[in-house]
């Protein structure tokens, strides 16, 4: 919490009414009653049993980002019903149906900003839109923010929180892994740092793509963790699964997460670690124009710039 | 992604017509040759019926008929095409780390006396087999041995070919303990980059993460009657309807099929097969998928690799579809 005090920031923290509007609600892990200011004071994490709450993009953005200073890409990107894709409802009536009820145009936000002054490209998911699933539009806006980061040489940082790929886009979904690891690979070889953020629950096909490329991998504590949904697992094993399987504190035992972090310290590690990838000095300001575009060399270029070279 | 319920009978039910009627031409061939009693009117008007009866079953073939044919369990395998194909084969076992996973089958051959690097999963045609290969499904050390090869084959400047034959990475209590998503993901982005020509070829089954582990390549074949998506139908029942049962349902939605994927530009070419599948004619079906390879090698082969990989990163940039 000590970040948060010191902070000349000054974060404004408005969570959406998600959890309910009542002035209590329940612990989904310890099941108490707490009393919902006493949660939302300490950045939405239980008093009783510090289970983090499934928070949205907008407040992670508001405890991560300096104020004012963030800048959204592609926010009108929206999904296409390209399959014509339907099970018990339409994949295109979904689409407007988790648009209104979310106020978000998709699972995933995406832009830059900057945290204790210091520049960095960030995406940020959405659980409430589509259990966060990643189709063409989440691929997309990553891959786009992760080549943008590499063309103005920025860190890059992805918080996670996602049932997997999107079965309603079919292939396409599956081909979005490809898209955003290719995309992370051009950004590695630039010697820029990835930090991976995992939240509750990442699995699937987020797990299996960016979310486990970073140089280091932060998870929220208890965050369910994995490639396999848990029921999945049972069903075709035919066994109990071990207790706290998945789990962030089980996935780091095995090796896959670097540091378990509370919510109230996650800006402080951050900006920590982004110091020891990048050295402490703050580089320049981040460009904020919207009149830019990435070459085929992936050189960040004024739309002006190549009207009058072309 | 989604354990095989059980061995599949040699026959689909939908072919059972033709099977039957082709049995019954060959009994009577039979008796004209033993008993000397003339049949050849009767054969005569019967290999009509058998060749229009051939043409209204397989011009009416279901998305969900095609993955029958690619679960068939006299279809070729990774291994078949492997022997058919190759020569000098040498299996290269383990993943340096943990263990050798039998589900994922990698080695170094001759692909027209040039020698290549070769990856696939590999399913079993028995019970005993399946055990040993997981019903083809890999677990972590399957893809990280399949790095292993990838690394090593851009270190020797051997092209890769990998064959795509699974219905996903096994879900299981060490697959994850040892990183199932961490070894698919490292692959996808290792690959998206890996400086030697990458061919690939789907010859079965293709679902979810556990078949692109492999899967990302300069060029993807397709054939006929292979699927590819991004859960398997019944994994996709199952959380759609709740209901396994509606596989053959969801099948027809998923858009699944070769010509499905050639129009969503997420496969580049179609491998024909023998009429009624691969299963009906392997030995046609391997040597039809050596001539593509062959063909697809020459020319990726031209290419200077810095471009491939440019052109391969760019493919892979262009697939989606959004709405701006
Ligand atoms: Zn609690």
């Amino acid at each position: 919490m000590e970040w948060f005090k010191k902070s000349k920031s000054g974060i404004v923290f408005q969570p959406k009414k998600e959890i309910n509007d009542d002035l209590w609600l329940k612990c989904d892990s310890c099941k108490e009653i707490i009393y919902r200011k006493e949660v939302e004071k300490i950045l939405w994490i239980c008093p009783n049993c510090s289970w983090h709450f499934q928070i949205n993009s907008e407040i992670y953005r508001a405890i991560l980002i300096d104020q004012d200073s963030f800048k959204e890409i592609d926010r009108d990107m929206g999904s296409n019903d390209i399959l014509k894709f339907k099970d018990k409802k339409g994949y295109a009536d979904r689409i407007i149906e988790h648009q209104k009820k979310s106020g978000l145009m998709d699972a995933v936000v995406t832009g830059l900003g900057t945290m204790e002054k210091r520049p960095v490209a960030i995406g940020v998911m959405d659980f409430r839109y589509m259990g966060g699933s990643m189709g063409s539009v989440v691929g997309e806006k990553v891959t786009r923010l992760v080549r943008r980061a590499t063309a103005e040489q920025l860190p890059l940082i992805i918080i996670s929180s996602s049932g997997g790929a999107r079965m309603q886009e079919g292939a396409l979904s599956l081909m979005q892994m490809a898209k955003t690891s290719a995309a992370l690979a051009l950004h590695a070889e630039k010697k820029l740092p990835y930090i991976s953020v995992l939240t509750h629950p990442t699995t699937g096909g987020t797990t299996a793509s960016f979310a486990m490329l970073g140089d280091v991998h932060i998870a929220e504590p208890g965050a369910l963790i994995g490639f396999a949904g848990p029921r999945v697992i049972r069903e075709t094993i035919r066994q109990e699964l071990p207790k706290g399987f998945q789990r962030a504190e089980f996935v780091l035992e095995h090796g896959f997460i670097d540091v378990i972090c509370d919510r109230r310290n996650l800006k402080n590690l951050l900006v920590t670690l982004l110091n020891h990838f990048m050295g402490s000095k703050i580089p320049g300001q981040i460009e904020k124009s919207d009149d830019l575009f990435i070459d085929a060399q992936g050189n960040l270029k004024k739309k002006y710039q190549a009207s009058k070279a072309g | 992604m989604e354990p095989v319920e059980k061995t599949p009978v040699a026959m689909l039910e939908f072919e059972h017509p033709i099977v039957e009627l082709e049995r019954k031409i060959q009994d009577m061939r039979h008796f004209t040759s033993t008993e000397n009693i003339e049949f050849k009117e009767e054969i005569k008007r019967l290999e009509k019926k058998l060749e229009k009866l051939k043409e209204e079953i397989y011009s009416q073939i279901t998305p969900w008929n095609r993955v029958q044919i690619a679960r068939h369990p006299k279809r070729p395998y990774t291994l078949d095409y492997i022997n058919g194909i190759i020569t000098d084969w040498v299996e290269l076992h383990g993943d340096r780390a943990f263990a050798d996973d039998a589900a994922m089958v990698a080695g170094m051959g001759k692909l027209n006396g040039k020698s290549v690097a070769i990856v696939g999963q590999q399913k079993g045609r028995d019970v005993k087999e399946n055990i040993k290969r997981n019903f083809g499904m890999p677990n972590p050390e399957g893809y990280r041995k399949a790095l292993r090869i990838f690394k090593m084959a851009e270190k020797f400047g051997l092209p890769v070919i990998c064959f795509i034959d699974t219905i996903g990475a096994f879900p299981g209590i060490g697959a994850e303990e040892r990183g199932q998503a961490e070894a698919i993901a490292r692959n996808l982005r290792e690959m998206a980059v890996l400086q030697v020509p990458i061919l690939i070829v789907i010859v079965g089954e293709g679902a979810s993460g556990g078949a692109l582990g492999i899967g990302v390549g300069d060029r993807v074949l397709m054939c006929e009657n292979s699927w590819y998506c991004v859960i398997s139908p019944e994994g996709c029942a199952a959380i759609l309807w709740s209901d396994r049962a509606k596989a053959a349902q969801c099948a027809e939605v998923m858009h699944l099929t070769a010509a499905d994927l050639i129009k969503l530009g997420v496969v580049d070419d179609i491998i024909p097969e023998p009429q009624g599948g691969a299963h009906r004619d392997p030995k046609a079906m391997i040597d039809t998928v050596k001539e593509y390879i062959v063909r697809e090698m020459q020319a990726l082969l031209k290419v200077p690799i810095k471009e491939l990989v440019d052109r391969r990163i760019e493919k892979y940039y262009a697939m989606g579809s959004v709405v701006e």
